[in-house]
């Protein structure tokens, strides 16, 4: 699962390196709509903002399977466990496609996990958000999940051959999770007062990180008119967001559920979603490291790194050096 | 019919596969490496697959509730299970060793309910099999991996994880009132039998992996028993309300 953080931070003058033919030729290539491959030449600022944005996706992968994680013990029956169990491995596999699509463009795995450990890489901000009860485990795999195919159909349509053909993959997969967390919702709006009540208070809490999770508005993100030429942005936050309230709120609303934003309602001239504007400060702070789950998430994640470390040094060959991989 | 015999087989691996299914599937999103959590959630997922097909053959064939009844609404001192499924996942080490000692058991029981008298059993069994082949492999890999191919330190918590867990895993095959009559029948050829085959099955692999077998000739080596007869650690408890909470808000209700 990911959403869009703000991928854009371009130091300046870093095109300037690039021989003005090879970048002609490059962008030729993806006007033309083919893929760049891993040993093409590409410009550096092309390599280093896919390198960020696809780590960047893999952390959330594997941060997202924490949240949902905690519940595989505690799913009501077979059925539940067994789908939560499986829908969780999806996500860690996700992050392992991820993490090597990302090592075809030069930065090692360990080198990922170390700068998502340091807090120098982000991951999507809605898993700083705690799943309180059950329910929440229902609105994740369903609303999360559907905003992140949207994001992620988006993106693979992009011209980096191996993180398009990651996410082909990742997208079918993602497909179940949304019919999983859709059964489950409907399981428990059709259900008892108690389990209706649980869920309407889940989509409460959680109301505010889904409409953050495509990331600030157009108006205020910065310049990404190259990264939308070289195909590395295909869509804008926005447009992603419309998206996913022109879907959704719809089939929310025909579960006999209520969206706690009283302004939240289709422009029909425009054919607009007008909605109250999410409290950006709150996104900003949270994605700087002070969410209710940040501390906790990484907590984790450098549990796990820290009593693995024994396991994978005894699988290392001296041997061995870092290749690559040709994705 | 020796239904409160077989009923009383069918529960314990039940029971066994249920509970180890809970616990290896803590590893998601935890493992040492990404592939290890991905491997340790698909063997979980088929554990668990086999204990609701044994409770669909008690609840189909003996009168016994639904699977999820039967799974989310006991307590402690209604499961069969062994102890060293029980307990939690603690290092690698002994959650590897763990794997390993008990899906060889696994096979060796799964092999021999191959030929049981009970026909819904045995074609389970025959099922069953055929996935713990693969966990048994990924098992082996592994212990031979970190034992004799990885590094002083890797061998050396393999060693000791060993003798930790083998007092547990002798717990598998805590005596069964129930031995001779399952034996007579043709259900199940008992559980001294049966640990008899799964010693032959694991010498050759921790020869291999360079692990001294903590179990000596004529030493008299604590098995933990008491799990087949309703006494448990103190750890099962616990997890079974942590696996019931969502469960018992309303078990009446769908979930
Ligand atoms: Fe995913
Ligand atoms: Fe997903």
């Amino acid at each position: 699962m990911y959403g869009n953080l703000s991928i854009v931070d371009t130091p300046a003058g870093q095109q300037a390196a690039d021989d003005p033919e090879l970048l002609a030729a490059f962008e030729a290539r993806i006007d033309r709509g083919e893929k760049i491959e891993p040993h093409d030449w590409m410009p550096a600022e092309y390599r280093r903002q896919l390198i960020r944005m696809i780590e960047q996706h893999a952390h959330s992968e594997i941060i997202g399977a924490l949240p949902e994680g905690t519940w595989i013990t505690r799913a009501p029956g077979f059925k539940r466990k067994m789908a939560l169990m499986a829908k969780v491995q999806d996500e860690v596999g996700h992050a392992q496609l991820l993490y090597s699509a990302a090592e075809t463009l030069g930065k090692p795995r360990e080198a990922m996990i170390d700068d998502l450990l340091s807090g120098k890489s982000k991951y999507s901000n809605v898993f700083n958000y705690p799943a309180l009860t059950w329910a929440d485990t229902a609105v994740i795999a369903w609303l999360i999940d559907a905003g992140a195919i949207i994001n992620q159909h988006t993106n693979a349509k992009g011209s980096y051959g191996p993180y398009c053909r990651a996410l082909a993959r990742i997208c079918i997969e993602e497909s179940f999770h949304l019919k999983y967390g859709y059964d489950n919702v409907v399981t428990l709006a059709t259900g008892t007062p108690t389990q209706r009540a649980m869920l309407q208070e889940a989509l409460n809490r959680w109301w505010g990180p889904i409409m953050h999770f495509h990331g600030p508005p157009d108006k205020v993100s910065q310049h990404t008119e190259k990264l939308v030429r070289w195909k590395v942005k295909m869509a804008t936050n926005d447009a992603m967001r419309q998206e996913f309230l022109d879907t959704y709120v719809p089939k929310i609303w025909e579960l006999g559920l209520t969206v706690p934003d009283p302004n939240l309602r289709k422009n029909e001239e425009t054919g607009e979603w007008e909605f109250s504007d999410p409290d950006w400060d709150e996104f900003k702070r949270v994605i700087n490291g002070d969410g209710p789950c940040n501390a906790e998430r990484l907590a984790v994640r450098r549990m796990a790194e820290e009593q693995g470390r024994w396991v994978r040094q005894a699988l290392r060959k001296p041997n061995h050096a870092y290749v690559a991989p040709l994705s | 019919m020796n239904e409160a015999a077989i009923t009383d087989l069918i529960t314990r691996l039940a029971d066994d596969a249920l509970i180890i299914a809970h616990r290896n599937s803590e590893w998601t999103g935890l493992g040492p490496m990404l592939e290890e959590d991905i491997a340790f959630s698909s063997i979980a997922q088929d554990k668990l697959g086999h204990a609701q097909a044994l409770y669909n053959i008690l609840h189909t064939n003996f009168g016994q509730p639904d699977p999820d009844t039967v799974a989310f609404t006991r307590n402690e001192a209604q499961f069969r299970c062994c102890h060293l499924v029980e307990l939690p996942i603690g290092d690698y080490a002994f959650s590897l060793i763990r794997h390993f000692l008990h899906d060889a058991a696994e096979w060796v029981r799964y092999e021999a309910l191959e030929q049981s008298t009970v026909v819904p059993l045995a074609q389970l069994a025959r099922k069953i099999k055929g996935e713990i082949k693969y966990h048994l492999f990924h098992a082996k890999t592994w212990v031979v991996q970190l034992g004799a191919q990885g590094n002083e330190e890797s061998h050396a918590r393999m060693q000791s994880a060993l003798n930790e867990t083998f007092p547990l895993a002798l717990g598998m095959f805590e005596p069964s009132e129930f031995d001779g009559e399952l034996a007579a029948a043709g259900i199940y050829p008992g559980e001294g039998q049966v640990q008899q085959r799964w010693l032959e099955l694991i010498a050759p692999v921790l020869e291999q992996a360079t692990l001294r077998m903590p179990l000596v000739e004529g030493a008299d080596l604590a098995a933990s028993y008491g799990g087949r007869k309703g006494y448990h650690t103190v750890h099962l408890q616990p997890m079974l309300n942590e696996m019931a909470e969502v469960y018992r808000i309303d078990p009446a209700a769908e979930w």
